[in-house]
């Protein structure tokens, strides 16, 4: 296997380009379109700015900056009828700007600070005690303001950190409980496995209550998506090979994803040029295999939210929703605009901290609008995200995983 | 690769001056100066047209777009205007020595006025948008283009939009109550279409944006019909479809909509939406019937009984509101599904009697078939608006031209048969050479007259609807001195 997997060539970028004919219909669902309303920030005139690249011209300061401002949601892909794969588009084009458009050093050492940090759970892990200690006694609110003035994107780490969840040591395999029904692996995640463990726990509880076997490899690492999706292709390649022979060796007949981001990278590992088992969101698993643990009511009003790496790059969106609707005494609600991201887009809230800023607001809004009393998704950024937002918003509401609500009904 | 836009001196004044004053206007991160910023506006949402604005402002007020306007004129700068930049004709075509404004970010709802049925919106506020801030008190905007979820309502008064639903329910023309313009002199006035004296709100909407800028706009809201029945059906071939539809006016039936589509078109749609049109289907035809209930279930029952009689091979009625957006998915999606079987497409806009319809469709087949520029049809089938796509590939030697060519060749046709060249999409620099085969000098010179009391510097938006070069031995470009109407006595300025 190469160790840069399957680059697309100039020609393969230019056809991809000239699918686009220029009607417009990804502006409405354009995050950053939504925010500032003009061509050069929207999918439209981002491909442009390809096309304009594709033909001989430099990459500039200007054209970098709206590259660098797309979130990566990828509901212009769903809404195109062209077809047009903005998808591939948008991380050819990354790889290309970061391999050949010189950045400042303040943005290099951001980006080397997050791409030296996120992908890693022993560091994060180490990250742990601080900030809790920082967080107990307020001393993050302090940095947080002062980073924001200094470093904006070392800011919103600041203020976006979860206090980190009780750490739950999950063992290298769970039984299924009755008759096994198959055997899964599960992606545990770098932010998941760190800062939201109980997460990992719930899933693990759901999927052995309805048969399966889980294996849980304890040597896995990153699956590549931060990477793959802030055009460091070859970094996530390496991450992807690393992810994808620990679970051959595990035997399974599928891996079991619960973060949208990490899902929705893993099933690119084929353009990527890497060979791995089956790749099943979690909730797509549990609709395909169907229920047969007992579910018990959970009287509760939450809005689900969809996560764009869930709904736009995974085309899920009826899975999760159909599992929270089947538990008895569970009212699901939508929120206005489902189809905009909130902001957190892997690591953009920290690249982009006052975009993301402004569409975590608007996203809160939405969420307090439903009148939910718990907000759940697929997805630990966005989780972080919309909770934060909800915070300034002086509307806090609990945030819970798909994974978790499913756990409390099944449990009982 | 062409040459980047440099800063073109403009009698005297830099554009960057200009930019300058602009920056002063609406803030700086509302002006655009960077080259390949620039370049990403060149363009509508007809490509084969394509021009490099000088420099591009989006002001968020009306006072800002006044204000925009004056220093243009101070300067003799040309200007055009432009909203969502989803225009199938080239109706905003910027120009490379001028300013484009652009309305994007005006769009707010200011008003839902559910009493007296109507909205007041900014011109940046996308259709669907108005029909969604009244969905929730039963009412709604009727006119409905393909691109309704991302054209603004400034760009649909400029173009007099129409859309699937205009049969029974008008164009844009028909739902405007009022208006707040920034006339090309800067001035900002109000038209309103109860006003005495004459129309000037008429002459407003539909002018492609040659008589001012629209800020503010005032629409009708409809409320939501009873009850709405959609039916698909499939036939062996246009001919039969184009019978049914002939059919279904006769009896006097008036459809909400009737909307055709060809195999060809057809087969766009399915790749792009997996629409689950008949297979095997030569034609389909969607008839949509609305109002009140017991009236509504008569006509389906009448429609449906037709569209058999006809030679419906299959029939199908949607049972709830996601059947019916699952078949017009197909329908609104067209032209840019075409982008799955065609890398390139000319779409046309002619009209024709409906009794015309099967002969002038035979017309393109056989121009298809002799050129071997593949055709696909979507249009509306009941008041005979034609959208040909004609397909090419930009790739393939000769093959834009070979298309440009069944393009005009069909516009004649229409004419031929006592048609219109365009019915909704607008005249702009698409089809302005054609003008002259559909009116005389004497009426041309009669708009001309019409547009010179409006904008006798000849700046807004210059070089579209008419052709070019201009009657009355004009040069291109924007117009200094006397209009050669006024100068030989034929008319006067007032």
């Amino acid at each position: 296997m190469s160790d840069t997997g399957h680059h697309p060539s100039r020609e393969q970028l230019q056809e991809l380009v000239d699918a686009c004919v220029h009607c417009g219909f990804c502006l409405p669902t354009c995050p950053t379109y939504d925010l500032w309303g003009q061509e050069m920030d929207s999918p439209r005139g981002r491909i442009h700015l390809m096309k304009q690249w594709l033909e001989g011209a430099p990459l500039t300061d200007a054209s970098v900056t709206h590259l660098d401002r797309c979130l990566g949601c990828m509901a212009c892909v769903t809404s195109c009828p062209s077809g047009v794969r903005y998808d591939q588009l948008i991380t050819a084009t990354r790889a290309e700007v970061e391999t050949t458009y010189p950045r400042t050093r303040r943005e290099r050492a951001l980006r080397g600070l997050i791409f030296g940090l996120f992908p890693h759970p022993r560091r994060l892990r180490a990250l742990r005690a601080p900030l809790r200690l920082a967080q107990w006694t307020r001393l993050d609110r302090l940095a947080g303001r002062t980073l924001r003035r200094i470093a904006p994107g070392l800011g919103a780490m600041a203020t976006l950190a979860p206090r980190p969840g009780r750490r739950e040591r999950l063992p290298a395999r769970v039984d299924a409980r009755g008759t096994r029904r198959a055997v899964v692996g599960m992606l545990t995640g770098c932010v998941q496995r760190e800062f939201f463990p109980q997460v990992n726990a719930a899933t693990a509880r759901v999927l052995a209550a309805e048969g399966c076997d889980v294996v849980i490899p304890p040597d896995q690492g990153c699956c590549g998506a931060l990477s793959l999706h802030s055009g460091r292709r070859d970094e996530a390649v390496r991450f992807a090979e690393r992810t994808a022979a620990v679970f051959t060796r595990a035997g399974v007949d599928a891996v079991v994803v619960n973060a949208a981001g990490c899902g929705s990278a893993m099933k690119e590992y084929a353009d990527l040029g890497v060979d791995a088992p089956p790749v099943r969101d979690l909730s797509e698993w549990l609709t395909e295999l169907g229920p047969v643990a007992t579910r018990h009511p959970v009287p509760a009003t939450v809005a689900y939210h969809d996560a764009c790496h869930l709904s736009h790059a995974q085309g899920i969106r009826s899975a999760p929703r159909q599992l929270l609707s089947a538990i008895p005494e569970l009212e699901v609600r939508e929120i206005a605009d489902p189809e905009i991201c909130c902001g957190s887009a892997g690591v953009y809230n920290l690249l982009q901290p006052q975009a993301a800023r402004d569409l975590g607001d608007r996203k809160a809004a939405h969420v307090a609008a439903t009148g939910a009393s718990m907000l759940v998704s697929a997805n630990p950024g966005c989780a972080m995200q919309i909770a934060a937002a909800l915070g300034r918003a002086g509307h806090p509401l609990p945030v819970a995983h798909v994974a978790e609500v499913l756990d409390r009904s099944v449990t009982g | 690769m062409r040459a980047p836009p440099s800063a073109v001196t403009l009698k005297g004044m830099d554009l960057s001056r200009l930019a300058q004053r602009f920056v002063e206007i609406v803030g700086a991160d509302g002006v655009v100066t960077d080259p390949a910023e620039l370049r990403t506006y060149e363009c509508d949402g007809l490509t084969a047209h394509a021009a490099t604005p000088g420099v591009v402002v989006l002001p968020t007020t009306a006072a800002q777009v006044a204000e925009i306007v004056r220093t243009c004129v101070a300067h003799g700068v040309p200007y055009v205007a432009r909203g969502s930049g989803t225009g199938l004709s080239g109706g905003a075509l910027p120009r490379t020595d001028g300013v484009l404004i652009v309305t994007s970010k005006m769009r707010r709802i200011l008003e839902v006025d559910i009493d007296n049925r109507r909205a007041v919106v900014e011109p940046g506020v996308v259709n669907l948008a108005v029909t969604r801030a009244a969905a929730a008190d039963g009412y709604y905007y009727a006119p409905d283009p393909s691109s309704q979820q991302v054209c603004s309502i400034g760009g649909n008064v400029a173009e007099n939009a129409g859309g699937a639903h205009c049969l029974k329910y008008g164009f844009t023309v028909n739902h405007v109550l009022g208006l707040q313009v920034v006339t090309p002199d800067g001035e900002i006035v109000t038209l309103d279409s109860h006003a005495p004296g004459y129309d000037l709100l008429g002459a407003f909407v539909g002018s492609e944006g040659t008589l001012g800028i629209a800020t503010q706009v005032t629409v009708r809201l409809l409320r939501a019909p009873e009850a709405v029945q959609t039916m698909l059906a499939g036939f062996e071939s246009v001919d039969a479809a184009g019978a049914c539809v002939s059919a279904i006016i006769a009896a006097g039936v008036v459809p909400a909509a009737v909307e055709m589509m060809d195999a060809l078109a057809i087969e766009a749609a399915e790749a792009a939406v997996a629409c689950d049109y008949p297979p095997g289907a030569g034609a389909v035809l969607i008839v949509e019937v609305d109002g009140p209930s017991a009236e509504v279930a008569d006509e389906l029952a009448e429609v449906r009984r037709l569209a058999q009689q006809t030679g419906a091979f299959a029939v199908r009625v949607a049972a709830d509101a996601a059947e019916r957006a699952a078949i017009w998915k197909g329908r609104k999606s067209a032209f840019a599904a075409v982008g799955r079987i065609s890398p390139a497409y000319l779409v046309q806009d002619g009209v024709v009697p409906r009794t015309a319809l099967p002969q002038v469709l035979g017309d393109i087949a056989a121009l298809s078939r002799e050129s071997g520029i593949r055709v696909a049809n979507v249009f509306h089938a009941g008041d005979g608006n034609l959208h040909p796509l004609v397909l090419y590939d930009h790739a393939v030697d000769g093959e834009a031209e070979r298309a440009e060519r069944v393009s005009a060749e069909i516009m004649a046709r229409c004419l031929a048969h006592g048609g219109s060249i365009t019915g909704e999409h607008g005249v702009g620099v698409d089809k302005s050479a054609y003008m002259a085969q559909m009116f005389t000098d004497a009426d041309l010179d009669t708009m001309q007259l019409l547009r010179c009391a409006f904008d006798p510097r000849g700046l807004c938006n210059p070089g579209k609807v008419f052709p070019t070069p201009r009657l009355c031995g004009e040069a291109p470009g924007p117009r200094t001195g006397v209009h050669p109407l006024v100068a030989s006595g034929q008319a006067e300025l007032f």
